[in-house]
C-alpha cells in the first residue's frame, strides 16, 4: 500500500522492501534464477577466500596459509598472512581505483570532444563548474571562449592519469593541514595511472612483502581515487550534465509504466544515459512508441547510472543494484541497456525469460548472450536513438499476461544534493555557505553528519533494509545523513528522502529540516559522487568552528554491504583523509590480525581515522554515533555555552 | 513550520516585484527611459543593488534589467507536499524584494507619491549617512532596530521606542499595521522624531523598508572599503558590524515576510509580537532569524538577545530617561521650563583639576535655589563648577573633560544643552521639571559620567552648582583667568615642540587599512579627535585605538615624513602602506576612512586645491560632488590630489604646507569660508595675505574650474603666481 499520509508519525515506505520479495517469489514460482539462488548454491563460501588467506599471485601457488596455526604458515615464497592480505585489500583497491578512474577518463575525453565539437548533442552546461575545475588547474579563463577553456581543462583532466611528475592537483581542496600530513606522510597521490600500475607491481611475486608498507600505498592509491579518479569524473560530468540541483523524483519498481515503452538504463557512467535522454526527448520516437500501441516511453535507472540520472534530472530510479534482476522481471522492461560496473553476468539469463533486451554499449564491456550496440562520443545520440528504436519494436513482443508491477511501490525523492546545493540552500545565492550546518552542529541540533555509501547484495535476506533501518535511527538522535551509491538507492526506494520525513527526526534535527526544507536523508549521488563528500568535509573545516582537519570533524562514514572492489578503494580514501569509516559484514583482511590492527587501530595515529568492521548491523549506528560523541567531546562543543553576546570591542575582532 | 514563512516571503516578493514593474513602466511612460532616476544626494546610486551587483542604476532604463534579475531570482512557492529545499529560496526571493523595492522608491521620487512628505523623511542623503554611520564605527550606536508596522496602542509605541532609545539604538520606521503606523503613534504623543533623536521615520509604505538596509550597505560601501558587487562581504560585514534587526508589530502579511527575508540575508533576525512560526535554528543570523509572541514589555530585551548584542548602560539615578537619543531633542521655548544663562543670566561651565585631598567624590552641592525657586519661562543665573581630582590627570585634560559636559547633561531627556564655556544656554523643559528633574541631577549626571567614560584618569569628581547670580558672577573671574591660560598654552604647541604623535585606529574596525597620524597642528580628519584627545585617551585606556607614535629620524621635515611615523603606520594598516606625508595631499598624502569632515582636492588648472566640506551637497568644481569623492576616497587608499582633513586643520600652519600652504586654496563652499573664515583671516595675517578669504571663490562665484580660474585672475589670487603645483 502507498503511504497515503506522508506527514504521519512514521512516515516512509513500510512496504519497500516487499516489492523486491514480490518479484522474488514470482521468480522462485517461474523457476527464475536470483542471485539469491546463486548466493544459497556457493554455500558454504571458501573460508581462506573469506580470510584472505589464500595467495594466486604466481604459479608456485596457489597458496594458503592455516588460520589454525596447525598448517602452513607460509606460502611458497615465504609470504605470510599479513602480505597475503595486505596484498589482496591493496589490489582491490587498485582494482576499484582503477573502475572509479577509467569512468573518469571516459568524462576527460568526452569534455575534450564536446569542447571540440565532435561530440554532437553533447555541450558545456555548468560555466561556473567550468571555471571553478579551470581555477584550480590553473588555467587561464581570461577573455577566452567556453569551449577553449573546457578544451584545456580535458586536456589537463586526462594529464592527471598518466603525467610523469606531480601530484594530483584537486588534493588542494582538501584542508591544509591534511595536505600538510599526507606531505609528511609521502601518501599525496601521483598520477592515477601510476598508482594503480605500482599498486600492481607492487602487490606481484616477491616484491612488496611489507604489510605496512602496502597499506600506505594502498591509501595513496585510494586518494588517488577519492581527490582523482571520483572527482574528475564528478566534476567533470557536472560540467557537462549540470550540477545536481534539488530535484523531485520517484523510486523503486513501481516506476516502470505499464503502458509504456519501458527502458532500463544501468551502470555507472551517464555519458550513455545521457545521450539516451537526449534521444527520447525527440518526439517522433514517441509517435513511433504511440505506434506500437505504448502510451509512450518512460526511462528509469538502476545502480548508480540511475543516481546520476535522479540526481540530474529527476528521471525514476528502479532500484539499487540488487534489483537488476528483478526489473527484468517485471516482464514490462523492453530493453536494458548498461555500460560498466555492477552488471550482472546473469541478467543474460533472465532476460531469456522475457522479451526484454539487453545491450551492452561499450568495447570494454561486453556480455555473453547481450546484443552489443557500440556508443562512442561522436555518434552517441545516433546509436542511443538506435537503441531506443529497438525497445519500441520490441513492444510488441511483451506479454502482457508476465507483466508484474509492483505499482505500489514507488516512493518519492527530493535529491540531488551536490555540495554546491548544499552551500545554496543553506544562504541563497547571496549568503551561500556552510555556515549554518557548522552552527547547528556546534549548537547540538545537529549531533554531526554520517555519510552512507555503497553496495547492496544477497549476504543479507531479500527484503532487509539495513540501510534505512540505519538511518530512521540516526536521525531520531539527531544525526544528519548523506548518501550515495545503493544505500542512497536503497533509502531512495522507502520513501526516507522525502522533507515530510523530518517528522522521524530528533528535536534538533527536525527543527534544521524545517528551517531549511529538506529531508533529514540526502541524496549526494552516485558511487562515484563520494567525492562531493571530501568537499564537503573540506568546506565543513574551512567554514570554521569544527577543528582544522577532516579528523577533527564530527562525521563518520558506512557501508553495511560492501561488494565491490570500489568500496574497499572509497573506504581507504575517507579513512585516509581523516573520516572514521565503519563496513558491516567480514573484513577483508580477517586472517592476518596485524593487518587488521592496523587498519582498525594503526592508521588512527598515522591519518587521524581508522577503520572498524562490525558484523553485527545493530551494533553500528551506536559505533558511529560513539565516534561523533567522542569528537564532539574534543571539540568542546558538547559543553552547553552561554550565548555570547557581543560588544563592540567583540565585534571588532570578527572578520569581515 | 518556517515553510510557511518561505512560501509567504516568496509570494510577497511576487507581488512586490509585480508592483514594482507596473510603477516602472508608468513612471517612463510619464518621463521617458532616458529620465535619471536616485536618491537624492548619494554617491552610492540605489545602494543596495549598487552594493550586491555594482550596477550603478542611473536612468529609468537601467531598471528594467535589475526587474530582470529579480524576477530570475524569484523562486517558485514551496510545493505542499514534497517541497524543495526553500531557504536558499527565500533568501533570494527577499533579496529580489529589495532591489525591487528600490526601483519602486526610485519611481516614487519622479511621479510620486513623493517619499518625502509629512513626518516621513525617505532616504537618508550621504551627509547623514556618514555622520551617523561613525556612530556605528565608534559603538556610540550599537546598532538600528528596523520597526515593521505598529504597536497595539500609542503608549506602547512610546513605551518600545524610548526603550530603544535608552539603548542607545538607531530606530528606523517603515510599513504599517492596517494604516496606522510606528512613527505616527510616536508624533500623536508629542515624541519627536528625527535623526537627532535617533527615532527615524523612512515612510508609510512597507517598500521604505529598503531605506534601512540600503543605509547599512552603505555603511558598509563607506567604511568598510567593500566593493561595489562584493555582496558577501557587504553583508557579512552588516552581519558581524551593524547589529541590527527587524521588529515586526502587528500582523505580518506576505510583502512583511518578504522584506523580513531580505533583511535575513543581512544577518538581521526578526522578532515579532504576533503569533507568527519561528526559525530557530541558526547560521544566516548570529542566532536565531525569527522568534515571535514577545509580550511588549520584553520585546526590546528579547530583540537585543536574538541580535546578539551587548549593551552596557550605566544606570544613572536621575527621574528622566537617559541616553545618546535624547541629545538630539530640541527643547523649544514654549517646552521650556527655564534658561541657564542666556540674557541678563550669567553662566558658565567649567573643569578645574584639584589635588585629591581637596574634593570629596560625589559631593553635589547647590549654591542658591534649585528649579521650583524659579519663576517657569526666565532665564537663571547659573555656574557649573566641576572639580576632579586623579594620579593620572592632567592640567592638559581639563578642555578634554570640559567638553564633554554637551553630551554628558544633554542625553538627560528634558535638558538641552547649548553652548561651552561662559557662553552657555542650557534649557530644562517643563516636561523634565514635572518629572522631576532638578539642577543637582546634572550633578549626578556629571559625576556618574565622568567615572563611567575617564575612570582611567579620574578618581574623584565634585560638583558644585551656582545659582545666586553674585556667586557666579564672583566665580566668574576665576573661571576666565583658567580659559585665558588654557587658550595660551595650547596656542604654543606646535609639531615641533613635540616628539610624539598619536595614532588612531579607531575606524579600523570599519577601514582596515587606515589610520589617522595626529598631530598638535594635524587633528584627526574626522575633526573629533586633537592630539590632546589622543594623548588623554591613552592614559585613559593604555591599549586603545590611540598610541604614541615616536617621531623617530627626519626623513623630509618639509614634506612632514618621520621614520618612526612610517615604520608606524606600516605595522598598523596590515603592511599596505608604507609612507604618509603630514604635510602634503601630492606625495604620499594620508589615507582616509571615509568619515572626515572635510576633502581637498587638486584643482590642476588653477593651480590651486579646493576644499569641500561634508554638508555641501551640490556639484563642485573638481567635477564630484562630496558623496562620490567621499565614495572614491574613503576606505583607507592613498590618492595623489585627494586628503581627507578636518576642519580645524584649514587654519593650521601646516595645511598642505608643502604643497604651498594656504595660499593654494581657491575654491570652497561659502557655508565653510564663513564657519572657518576666523581662521583663514588669522593665518593669511600671518603669511602677509590680503584679503585672502574673500579671494576665495565658492559656489556663488563659480562651480567650474573654469570659472575658478576666471575669478582668481579677477581678483588676483595668490596661487596665480607660485610654482606649479604639479
Amino acid at each position: 500500500m502507498e503511504n497515503k499520509n506522508p506527514t504521519s508519525k512514521t512516515p516512509g515506505n513500510p512496504t519497500a522492501g516487499s516489492a523486491s520479495l514480490k518479484l522474488l517469489e514470482r521468480m522462485k514460482a517461474e523457476g527464475i534464477e536470483t542471485i539469491y539462488d546463486r548466493y544459497q548454491l556457493q554455500q558454504p563460501q571458501c573460508g581462506y577466500g573469506q580470510l584472505a588467506l589464500c595467495c594466486r599471485h604466481c604459479n608456485w601457488g596457489p597458496c594458503n596459509i592455516d588460520p589454525f596455526g596447525k598448517g602452513p604458515k607460509k606460502g611458497v615464497c615465504g609470504a605470510d598472512a599479513n602480505t597475503f592480505a595486505a596484498r589482496q585489500f591493496l589490489r582491490m583497491a587498485a582494482a576499484g581505483t582503477a573502475s572509479h578512474a577509467d569512468h573518469a577518463r571516459a568524462v576527460a575525453y568526452l569534455l575534450v570532444a564536446a569542447a571540440r565539437g565532435e561530440a554532437p548533442g553533447y555541450k558545456i552546461k555548468d560555466e561556473e563548474k567550468l571555471m571553478m575545475v579551470a581555477e584550480c588547474f590553473g588555467v587561464k579563463t581570461e577573455g577566452r571562449k567556453i569551449n577553449e577553456i573546457a578544451e584545456e581543462v580535458g586536456e589537463m583532466a586526462l594529464a592527471e592519469f598518466g603525467k610523469p611528475y606531480g601530484t594530483q592537483l584537486f588534493v588542494k581542496r582538501a584542508p591544509e593541514s591534511r595536505q600538510k600530513l599526507w606531505e609528511k606522510l609521502g601518501i599525496t597521490p601521483r598520477a592515477i595511472d601510476r598508482e594503480v600500475a605500482e599498486s600492481m607491481h607492487r602487490t606481484s611475486m616477491g616484491t612488496d612483502q611489507d604489510y605496512r608498507n602496502l597499506i600506505k600505498q594502498a591509501m595513496r592509491l585510494s586518494l588517488a581515487n577519492g581527490w582523482g579518479g571520483s572527482m574528475l569524473a564528478t566534476e567533470l560530468q557536472d560540467i557537462l550534465f549540470g550540477t545536481p540541483k534539488p530535484v523531485l523524483g520517484k523510486s523503486n519498481l513501481g516506476v516502470l509504466k505499464k503502458d509504456y515503452v519501458n527502458i532500463i538504463i544501468h551502470g555507472h557512467e551517464p555519458i550513455i544515459a545521457e545521450a539516451i535522454v537526449m534521444a527520447t526527448s525527440d518526439p517522433s520516437l514517441t509517435k513511433a512508441a504511440q505506434a506500437v500501441g505504448a502510451k509512450g516511453i518512460a526511462i528509469a535507472g538502476i545502480c548508480c547510472t540511475a543516481n546520476e540520472l535522479l540526481v540530474r534530472h529527476g528521471i525514476p530510479m528502479a532500484g539499487h543494484m540488487t534489483m537488476q534482476e528483478l526489473a527484468v522481471a517485471t516482464g514490462a522492461v523492453e530493453l536494458m541497456v548498461v555500460d560498466v560496473q555492477c552488471i550482472i553476468q546473469a541478467l543474460a539469463d533472465t532476460v531469456q525469460h522475457f522479451h526484454t533486451k539487453l545491450i551492452t554499449t561499450l568495447s570494454k564491456a561486453k556480455i555473453c548472450g547481450a546484443e552489443h550496440v557500440e556508443v562512442d562520443e561522436e555518434h552517441a545520440v545516433e546509436a542511443a536513438k538506435k537503441i531506443v528504436w529497438m525497445a519500441i519494436d520490441n513492444y510488441p513482443n511483451r506479454n502482457p499476461s508476465k507483466v508484474f508491477i509492483p505499482e505500489d511501490t514507488g516512493a518519492e525523492v527530493v535529491a540531488g544534493f551536490s555540495h554546491e546545493t548544499i552551500k545554496y540552500m543553506l544562504g541563497g545565492r547571496f549568503r551561500a555557505s556552510y555556515r549554518p550546518l557548522n552552527d547547528n552542529i556546534m549548537n547540538g541540533r545537529i549531533r554531526g553528519v554520517v555519510g552512507i555509501a555503497g553496495c547492496t547484495g544477497p549476504k543479507v535476506p531479500a527484503g532487509d533494509e539495513n540501510y534505512v533501518s540505519l538511518v530512521k535511527e540516526l536521525i531520531s538522535k539527531d544525526f544528519l545523513v548523506v548518501g550515495t551509491g545503493c544505500a542512497a538507492g536503497q533509502c531512495a526506494g522507502s520513501g526516507v528522502m522525502i522533507p515530510e520525513f523530518k517528522d522521524a527526526c530528533g528535536k534538533g534535527l527536525k527543527e534544521v529540516c524545517e528551517t531549511v526544507g529538506i529531508p533529514p536523508v540526502l541524496h549526494a549521488g552516485a558511487c562515484v559522487d563520494n567525492s562531493r563528500i571530501l568537499i564537503a568535509c573540506s568546506e565543513m573545516v574551512k567554514e570554521g568552528g569544527l577543528g582544522n582537519d577532516i579528523s577533527d570533524l564530527p562525521v563518520a562514514g558506512v557501508c553495511l554491504e560492501w561488494m565491490s572492489e570500489k568500496a574497499i578503494a572509497i573506504g581507504q580514501y575517507f579513512v585516509a583523509s581523516g573520516v572514521f569509516t565503519v563496513f558491516g559484514m567480514n573484513s577483508p583482511v580477517t586472517g592476518a590480525p596485524d593487518v587488521l590492527k592496523l587498519l582498525t587501530e594503526g592508521l588512527e595515529e598515522q591519518v587521524g581515522a581508522r577503520w572498524a568492521f562490525e558484523r553485527d548491523m545493530k551494533k553500528i549506528p551506536q559505533l558511529l554515533m560513539d565516534h561523533i560523541e567522542k569528537k564532539r567531546d574534543a571539540l568542546g562543543i558538547n559543553v552547553a555555552k552561554e550565548r555570547k553576546l557581543y560588544d563592540m570591542e567583540d565585534r571588532r575582532k570578527l572578520e569581515v | 513550520m518556517s515553510k510557511i514563512i518561505a512560501a509567504a516571503a516568496i509570494r510577497g516578493a511576487h507581488k512586490i516585484v509585480q508592483k514594482a514593474e507596473k510603477k516602472l513602466a508608468e513612471t517612463v511612460a510619464q518621463k521617458g527611459r532616458d529620465c535619471p532616476v536616485e536618491f537624492p544626494n548619494t554617491g552610492y546610486y540605489l545602494p543596495i543593488i549598487y552594493s550586491m551587483t555594482g550596477i550603478p542604476v542611473k536612468t529609468l532604463g537601467d531598471c528594467f534589467k535589475i526587474l530582470e534579475m529579480a524576477k530570475g531570482m524569484l523562486p517558485p512557492v514551496p510545493e505542499e507536499r514534497h517541497w524543495l529545499p526553500y531557504l536558499g529560496h527565500a533568501l533570494d526571493a527577499g533579496m529580489a524584494t529589495l532591489f525591487a523595492e528600490e526601483v519602486l522608491e526610485g519611481c516614487k521620487y519622479l511621479i510620486g507619491p513623493h517619499p518625502v512628505e509629512g513626518i516621513w523623511l525617505g532616504a537618508a542623503d550621504d551627509v547623514i549617512m556618514r555622520e551617523r554611520g561613525i556612530e556605528f564605527v565608534d559603538g556610540t550606536a550599537p546598532g538600528f532596530a528596523a520597526i515593521v508596522g505598529a504597536a497595539p496602542d500609542a503608549d506602547t509605541a512610546v513605551k518600545i521606542a524610548r526603550e530603544l532609545q535608552q539603548k542607545n539604538l538607531y530606530v528606523f520606521m517603515s510599513a504599517n499595521t492596517h494604516g496606522v503606523s510606528f512613527a505616527e503613534q510616536l508624533t500623536s504623543k508629542g515624541v519627536q522624531l528625527g535623526w537627532k533623536t535617533r527615532l527615524v521615520p523612512f515612510g508609510k509604505d512597507i517598500t521604505a523598508t529598503v531605506y534601512s538596509l540600503g543605509f547599512a550597505n552603505r555603511a558598509a560601501l563607506a567604511f568598510g572599503a567593500v566593493k561595489p558587487g562584493d555582496f558577501r562581504r557587504n553583508l557579512l560585514y552588516n552581519k558581524n558590524r551593524i547589529f541590527a534587526f527587524v521588529m515586526a508589530l502587528g500582523e505580518v502579511d506576505d510583502e512583511k515576510y518578504a522584506n523580513a527575508a531580505g533583511a535575513i540575508n543581512y544577518g538581521f533576525p526578526t522578532i515579532a509580537d504576533t503569533d507568527i512560526p519561528e526559525i530557530l535554528p541558526t547560521g544566516v543570523c548570529t542566532y536565531e532569524h525569527v522568534v515571535s509572541q514577545i509580550p511588549h514589555d520584553r520585546i526590546v530585551d528579547k530583540a537585543i538577545e536574538v541580535r546578539g548584542l551587548k549593551i552596557s548602560i550605566h544606570k544613572i539615578d536621575i527621574p528622566v530617561p537617559y541616553g545618546p537619543a535624547f541629545e538630539g531633542e530640541r527643547i523649544r521655548k514654549e517646552d521650556m521650563y527655564v534658561e541657564l544663562g542666556g540674557p541678563g543670566a550669567p553662566g558658565f561651565e567649567f573643569v578645574v583639576m584639584k589635588d585629591t585631598h581637596e574634593i570629596t567624590d560625589g559631593k553635589i552641592t547647590m549654591v542658591g535655589p534649585d528649579l521650583e525657586e524659579f519663576k517657569e519661562g526666565t532665564a537663571i543665573p547659573a555656574g557649573i563648577y566641576i572639580e576632579v581630582a586623579g594620579r593620572k590627570m592632567q592640567k592638559d585634560f581639563e578642555p578634554i573633560l570640559e567638553r564633554q559636559i554637551h553630551r554628558f547633561i544633554g542625553e538627560a531627556q528634558g535638558i538641552f544643552h547649548m553652548g561651552q564655556r561662559d557662553q552657555i544656554r542650557h534649557r530644562i523643559s517643563k516636561e523634565g521639571f514635572k518629572a522631576g528633574l532638578r539642577l543637582r541631577h546634572v550633578g549626578t549626571i556629571i559625576h556618574a559620567k565622568f567615572h563611567e567614560e575617564y575612570g582611567a584618569i579620574v578618581d574623584k569628581v565634585q560638583v558644585t552648582i551656582y545659582t545666586n547670580k553674585a556667586e557666579v558672577e564672583k566665580r566668574l573671574g576665576e573661571v576666565h583667568r583658567a580659559f585665558a591660560e588654557r587658550d595660551e598654552r595650547i596656542l604654543g604647541m606646535n609639531d615641533e615642540s613635540v616628539n610624539l604623535f598619536y595614532s588612531c585606529t579607531l575606524c579600523q574596525s570599519f577601514a582596515p587599512t587606515h589610520l589617522c597620524v595626529i598631530s598638535p597642528e594635524r587633528s584627526g580628519l574626522c575633526g573629533s579627535v586633537s592630539w590632546l584627545d589622543g594623548k588623554a585617551s591613552f592614559e585613559i585606556n593604555p591599549r586603545g585605538p590611540n598610541q604614541p607614535i615616536e617621531k623617530g629620524k627626519v626623513i623630509d621635515e618639509n614634506i612632514g615624513q618621520w621614520e618612526g611615523v612610517n615604520r608606524f603606520l606600516l605595522e598598523n594598516s596590515r603592511h599596505k602602506v608604507e609612507r604618509v606625508s603630514m604635510y602634503s595631499m601630492i606625495a604620499d598624502p594620508m589615507t582616509s576612512c571615509g568619515c572626515f569632515e572635510c576633502i581637498s582636492v587638486l584643482l590642476p588648472m588653477c593651480n590651486g586645491i579646493m576644499t569641500v566640506h561634508r554638508d555641501f551637497t551640490e556639484m563642485t568644481p573638481c567635477g564630484m560632488k562630496f558623496s562620490t569623492l567621499a565614495g572614491s576616497v574613503g576606505g583607507g587608499l592613498q590618492c595623489p590630489g585627494f586628503s581627507g582633513h578636518s576642519k580645524f586643520f584649514i587654519g593650521s600652519r601646516k595645511f598642505m604646507a608643502a604643497d604651498g600652504g594656504m595660499q593654494r586654496l581657491v575654491w570652497m563652499p561659502k557655508e565653510l569660508k564663513e564657519e572657518v573664515g576666523h581662521f583663514i583671516e588669522k593665518r593669511a595675517k600671518e603669511l602677509g595675505l590680503e584679503d585672502f578669504l574673500n579671494k576665495i571663490a565658492d559656489e556663488t562665484t563659480a562651480t567650474t574650474e573654469e570659472e575658478v580660474l576666471a575669478y582668481m585672475q579677477q581678483v588676483n589670487h595668490p596661487a596665480l603666481s607660485m610654482a606649479p603645483l604639479i
